[in-house]
C-alpha cells in the first residue's frame, strides 16, 4: 500500500515535473520573473553588494536571459545554489537556467539530463608560487610542496600532469580556498593550483599580491557555462542564442554606449538583423523582435561584462586569454545570426 | 608554646607581646606568590611559561583591536590605511552589519520590526524562565508572542496569526469540553477541531487586510536567521521530547514502537542529511511550483533531531528516579496524566536540566549548518556574499570572530542561566 502511494507520488511528480519543463517560456512570462541559480558567492562571477544587489559575471548572463524574454533586466529571482545543491535545483524546476560557473562535462550533459547553452569562461587549472621561489613555469616544480583541494578533479589532473612530466609532488590536502589561502601563506606549501580564475581572484586577496606569479601553464580544461534542463529546446534555444548576441555584439563592435545609435539601422545587415531592425529573428524565438537589443542593453555585450567584472582593471585582473574573440586569437566565437 | 612565657613572672603571663610584622617572605604580594606562583620549581617555570604565553598573546592581539581601522571601503583601503602596521580590517562590520544581522534581502527600511520582535523575546520568556521574580500574568503575553513575532518578523495580513491563534483557542476549548469524559477523545477532538478551523478560514481572501509589507521565507538571512530557527525549535523541541520519552516508556506496544524506531532513527542520522533531505529531496516529491516554504521545511526537521536528543535526556530523567515515586503517585490514586504531571515530571525534567540545556546549546550552534543547503545564515553570509564580494575577499579573522562573539555571548548566557536554574530547584539537604 505505502509502496503504491510513493510510486504514485513519483509518477504524478515526474509528470508534472515533465509538462511543466516542456514551456519554460511560458512558465517564466508567467511568473514575470526569471528564476537564476547562481553561487552563494564567488568573488567576481556572482555575489550580492552592499545593498543586497546582485552583481558578477554569471549574474550578467542571468540579467541578460532576463532583459531578452521579459524586457527587464531587474526581473530575476537570484536562487543562491551550492555545489550540492546546483543540480537538483535545476532539475526539480525550482531554477529555470543555471549560471553557476560549472564546468561542461560529458557526465553532467548526458547522464544528469542538462544542456549546456555554451562557455562563457574557459577555464583551466594552473598554479600559483611565491616570487621569491624563483620559478617561471611549471615543469621546474619537481619535489615541490603543492596546496591542494582534495576531492576535486584539480587534484586528479595535477597528479597525471605530474606523472606526465616525470616529476615528484609532495601534496598538502585541504578543504577550502580560505584555508589554502592561508596554508600558502604560512609557507606550508610552495604551490598553491587550482583554476585560474580562483588563482587570480586568491591572488587580489593577499596583501602583497605582486611578491606572487601565476605560472603560464594552464594544465586542464575546465569549459564554465550556463545550463538549463534537457528536454526544453526552445528555453535551451533562447539562453544559448541569448548569449551568443551578447559574444557577436562585442565582434560586431555593439557596445551599451552606442546600442540605440545602431538600433536606428546601419550598414551592416548581422547587426541589423541582431538589433531587430532586419528579418524579425525574436519572432523564431517566440520573443519581441528587440530581444538581442535588450539582452546587450542590460549589462553590455561580452567584452563589457569580462572588463566590468573579472578584467584586468578590476581588483582580480584576469586578461582575456583564451576567453578573447576568434579574430584576437580566442576562442570566443558566434555562430551566424542569419 | 613554652617559649612565650620566658619573659613572665610566676607562671601565668599578664603582658601581651606586641604585635609584629610577619616575615617579609611570608605576607602581602611576595608570600601570595610563593603560594601560588612559585610553591615548587616546576610550577616556576609553568607560570613563567604561562605568562610569556601571555604576553605573545597580547602583544600580538592588543595592535590588531587597537589598530583596527573602523572606516574603509574595501579590504585594499584598509590595508593603505594601516600602511604596513598590524590591525584589523573592522571596516567590514561597520559596512556590512545589517547583512550580518539580518541577511542581505530583508528589506533595510523595517529592520525595527525582527530587532522590536527580538526585545519582546525577552519579555515573553522572562516569566517562563524567572517564574518566582514576574507576575503570571505575564504569561499570557507569551501565550501570544509566537503570533506576535509571526506578525513582525514576516508581515503580511494580521489575519493569519489571528485566525492561528483562534484555531488554537478553538482546539483547546474542544479539549477541555472533552477532556472529562476520555483524554484521547479530548486530545483527538481538539486536534481536530483545531484542523478544521483552519481549512475553513483557508478559503477567506485576506490578502493585504490589515497588513505591513510582507517579507518571504528566503528573504531571512544573517544572525536573526540563526536566532529563529534556534528559538523555534529549542521550543518546540522540548514538549515533542517529553511526549517521545513518555512514549518510549509506554507499555502500549505500538506507541513504545513508534517513539523507538523515530528516536533511534533521527539519532542515527546526522542533521545535515536530515536538511537535504528538507531541501533537496522533498523538492522532486512535491508538485513543481508547490513552494512549501523553506524554512518552515528546515523547522520541522530540526525540531525533529532536537526532540530525539531531549527525548533521551528526559528518559534519563524518567529512569533516575525511584520506583517508588511511581508507586506513590499510583496509591495516591491519580490517573497516568496526574501522576506524571504533578509527580513525576517536575522531578525528572529537574535531573534532567543540564542534559536538556547541553542539547539546546548544541542545536543553537547547529543552526549554522543551514549554510550548506544555500540559507544565508550568520555563518552563511560571511562565507558567501561577504567573503565573496571584491571588496572584502581576505577578510577572515574579523568576520568569524564576530559571528563566534555573538554565538559566545548567547550560549554563556544560556549555560549561566541553567546553573541559576539548578541551584534555585535544589531542595535536597546539603
Amino acid at each position: 500500500m505505502t509502496k503504491t502511494v510513493i510510486l504514485g507520488t513519483l509518477t504524478v511528480a515526474a509528470l508534472a515535473a515533465g509538462a511543466a519543463g516542456a514551456a519554460t517560456l511560458d512558465d517564466v512570462k508567467a511568473r514575470g520573473k526569471l528564476n537564476c541559480g547562481v553561487t552563494t558567492g564567488l568573488v567576481g562571477f556572482a555575489a550580492p553588494d552592499a545593498n543586497g544587489k546582485w552583481d558578477g559575471f554569471d549574474v550578467g548572463i542571468c540579467r541578460a536571459v532576463a532583459a531578452a524574454v521579459l524586457g527587464d533586466p531587474t526581473a530575476v529571482e537570484f536562487v543562491p545554489t551550492t555545489g550540492k545543491t546546483r543540480f537538483t535545483a535545476l532539475s526539480s524546476g525550482e531554477i529555470d537556467v543555471l549560471a553557476r560557473n560549472t564546468t561542461w562535462t560529458f557526465s553532467r550533459d548526458t547522464d544528469l539530463k542538462f544542456d549546456f547553452v555554451g562557455v562563457n569562461y574557459y577555464d583551466g587549472q594552473g598554479f600559483m608560487v611565491p616570487k621569491a621561489l624563483g620559478v617561471s613555469s611549471a615543469k621546474e616544480l619537481d619535489g615541490a610542496t603543492v596546496c591542494i583541494q582534495t576531492g576535486t578533479t584539480t587534484e586528479l589532473n595535477l597528479a597525471d600532469y605530474f606523472r606526465k612530466n616525470n616529476m615528484s609532488y609532495q601534496p598538502v590536502p585541504i578543504e577550502t580556498n580560505a584555508e589554502a589561502q592561508q596554508q600558502y601563506l604560512n609557507g606550508a606549501c610552495d604551490v598553491y593550483t587550482t583554476d585560474a580564475s580562483g588563482l587570480a581572484a586568491t591572488r587580489a586577496a593577499f596583501e602583497a599580491p605582486g611578491d606572487h606569479v601565476v605560472l603560464p601553464e594552464i594544465i586542464s580544461k575546465e569549459p564554465l557555462g550556463p545550463l538549463v534542463r534537457h528536454g526544453d529546446n526552445d528555453w535551451g534555444d533562447i539562453v544559448r542564442w541569448t548569449f551568443y548576441a551578447l559574444v557577436a555584439a562585442e565582434e560586431y563592435g555593439i557596445t551599451s554606449a552606442n546600442i540605440e545609435e545602431l538600433a536606428a539601422g546601419t550598414d551592416n545587415p548581422e547587426v541589423n538583423r541582431i538589433l531587430g531592425t532586419e528579418d524579425n529573428l525574436g519572432a523564431m524565438l517566440g520573443l519581441e523582435p528587440t530581444w538581442a537589443k535588450a539582452a546587450i542593453a542590460a549589462g553590455g555585450n561580452y567584452g563589457e561584462l569580462f572588463e566590468k567584472n573579472i578584467g584586468e582593471n578590476t581588483p582580480i585582473g584576469l586578461s582575456r586569454g583564451l576567453n578573447a574573440q576568434w579574430t584576437d586569437g580566442g576562442l570566443m566565437y558566434s555562430p551566424p545570426f542569419r | 608554646m613554652s617559649d612565650t612565657h620566658q619573659q613572665s613572672i610566676g607562671y601565668v603571663r599578664d603582658s601581651m607581646i606586641p604585635e609584629s610584622e610577619p616575615p617579609l617572605g611570608e605576607a602581602g604580594a611576595i608570600k601570595w606568590m610563593r603560594a601560588n606562583l612559585f610553591s615548587s620549581i616546576a610550577n616556576g617555570f609553568l607560570t613563567l611559561a604561562a605568562l610569556t604565553a601571555l604576553y605573545f598573546l597580547i602583544s600580538g592581539f592588543l595592535p590588531w583591536i587597537v589598530n583596527g581601522v573602523w572606516d574603509a571601503p574595501s579590504i585594499r583601503e584598509c590595508r593603505e590605511i594601516l600602511d604596513g602596521k598590524v590591525g584589523g580590517c573592522f571596516a567590514v562590520l561597520t559596512e556590512r552589519w545589517n547583512q550580518l544581522l539580518f541577511g542581505f534581502k530583508y528589506p533595510s527600511d523595517i529592520y525595527w520590526r525582527p530587532a522590536l520582535a527580538f526585545l519582546l523575546l525577552f519579555v515573553a520568556i522572562a516569566p517562563v524562565l524567572f517564574s518566582k521574580v514576574f507576575p503570571k500574568q505575564i504569561l499570557i503575553f507569551t501565550a501570544l508572542y509566537p503570533f506576535i513575532a509571526y506578525f513582525l518578523i514576516w508581515g503580511g495580513s494580521i489575519l493569519i496569526p489571528i485566525f492561528a491563534l483562534l484555531g488554537l483557542i478553538v482546539g483547546y476549548l474542544v479539549y477541555s469540553r472533552f477532556v472529562a469524559q476520555s483524554f484521547a477523545a479530548g486530545f483527538f477532538g481538539g486536534i481536530a477541531a483545531a484542523l478544521a478551523f483552519w481549512w475553513i478560514t483557508g478559503f477567506i481572501a485576506v490578502d493585504g487586510v490589515l497588513a505591513i509589507e510582507a517579507v518571504p521565507s528566503r528573504d531571512m538571512g544573517g544572525f536573526m536567521l540563526n536566532m529563529l530557527l534556534g528559538t523555534v525549535c529549542v521550543s518546540l523541541s522540548i514538549p515533542f521530547g517529553i511526549a517521545l520519552a513518555l512514549g518510549r516508556q509506554s507499555d502500549m506496544p505500538i506507541i513504545k514502537w513508534i517513539c523507538i524506531l523515530f528516536i533511534e532513527f533521527i539519532r542515527g542520522v546526522p542533521l545535515i542529511t536530515l536538511l537535504f533531505v528538507a531541501s533537496v529531496v522533498l523538492a522532486y516529491f512535491l508538485p513543481p511550483g508547490t513552494n512549501f516554504d523553506l524554512i518552515l521545511r528546515v523547522i520541522i526537521m530540526i525540531t525533529m533531531f532536537a526532540s530525539a536528543y531531549i527525548a533521551e535526556v528526559i528518559r534519563g530523567g524518567l529512569a533516575a528516579l525511584p520506583n517508588g515515586q511511581y508507586e506513590a503517585g499510583d496509591s495516591l490514586g491519580l490517573d497516568y496524566a496526574q501522576k506524571m504531571r504533578l509527580i513525576i515530571l517536575p522531578q525528572a525534567l529537574k535531573i534532567s536540566i543540564p542534559g536538556i540545556v547541553n542539547v539546546s546549546v548544541g542545536l543553537f550552534k547547529d543552526t549554522t549548518l543551514v549554510s550548506v543547503i544555500s540559507m544565508f545564515d550568520l555563518v552563511g553570509m560571511i562565507r558567501g556574499p561577504i567573503l565573496a564580494s571584491t571588496e572584502w575577499n581576505g577578510v577572515y579573522w574579523e568576520l568569524l570572530g564576530f559571528a563566534a562573539l555573538l554565538f559566545f555571548v548567547v550560549c554563556y548566557g544560556i549555560s549561566q542561566y541553567s546553573q541559576w536554574l539548578e541551584r534555585q530547584l535544589q531542595t535536597d539537604h546539603k
